[in-house]
């Protein structure tokens, strides 16, 4: 394996102090919600998983497309790596959701259009994985993987605009003039800036992750060489 | 009735489950790259030293 380079260490360095000052912001600096209290703070990395995990998506499937024009594995790799990361992201991000809604709509789950097009986005992710596992033929895998990252892509924006599309309880609290949903607020700058930098944090923690998965990924197909070597 | 409310609901503890989903899932994840990544630096250096055996 290639040795780690010193700019990955310095990202994992700057971003592990940038998730200090974001969490610092998030308790310190933005103040109390009115309303919900607590349980408000989770709303900022609550909404940046939401981000991290769309754009692992988005970006897995351009990196689909690049795959079909192109033909090199290197774009399949990082393919996976983005799904990956978004999987855990859009995991955080419908648990979190969850967690914050048992005391503001006084329950866990409820089938509103917000919450069942990102339980769905992050199903039709999972089946991408449990594809790429039942295909043995490595160019077979990454050719499938790529169509369905693309076709798959679309619950994305579906996602992202559900909360706007229909009737929903969700809150809409990023760009809207529109009335809020149930547990919607008015932010104040100093939460304004939690958020924004959230946002900023969680997208230094995904060009991350999605390195170190870049290099976990050519690692792997390596070794997949040297194993189909030996039993030449 | 939000207007008779006088202080914030008390919801910390719902607070805590978040973060501690949020920080637990990243750990989990970070944890899994670097176990994976020493597994296989291990199966990499096995089937290199294979490798130089059969050419000995």
């Amino acid at each position: 394996m290639d040795p780690k380079p010193r700019l990955l260490t310095i990202l994992d360095v700057v971003t592990v102090l940038l998730l200090v000052v974001a969490t610092w912001m998030v308790f310190f600096y933005a103040p109390l919600e009115a309303v919900m209290g607590q349980v408000q703070r989770v709303f900022y990395f609550h909404v940046a998983a939401g981000w991290v995990g769309m754009l692992g998506f988005i970006a897995a499937a351009i990196m689909g497309v690049i795959y079909l024009i192109k033909g090199d594995r290197k774009w399949d790799i990082v393919e996976l790596a983005a799904v990956e990361i978004g999987m855990v992201f859009a995991f955080i991000n419908v648990v979190t959701g969850s967690i914050w809604a048992r005391p503001i709509w006084n329950t866990w789950w409820t089938w509103d259009p917000r919450l069942t097009t990102a339980t769905i986005m992050l199903l039709i992710y999972a089946a991408y994985l449990m594809l790429r596992a039942g295909i043995d033929d490595p160019d077979r895998r990454a050719r499938f993987g790529a169509v369905y990252a693309i076709i798959g892509s679309l619950s994305v924006p579906l996602t992202y605009f559900s909360a706007r599309l229909f009737r929903t309880i969700h809150p809409i609290v990023i760009a809207t003039n529109q009335p809020g949903g149930d547990g919607s607020f008015d932010m104040t700058p100093p939460m304004t800036q939690t958020f924004m930098f959230s946002l900023l944090v969680f997208s230094f923690i995904f060009i991350v992750l999605l390195w170190h998965r870049i290099r976990l990924g050519q690692l792997s197909d390596k070794v997949d060489q040297l194993k189909l070597k030996s039993m030449e | 009735m939000e207007f008779l409310q006088i202080a914030p609901a008390e919801t910390t503890s719902y607070m805590i489950a978040g973060f501690a989903v949020i920080f637990g899932v990243m750990l989990l994840y970070v944890i899994s790259i670097a176990v994976r990544t020493r597994n296989l630096k291990q199966d990499y250096a096995m089937l290199k030293s294979f490798e130089t055996e059969d050419q000995d």
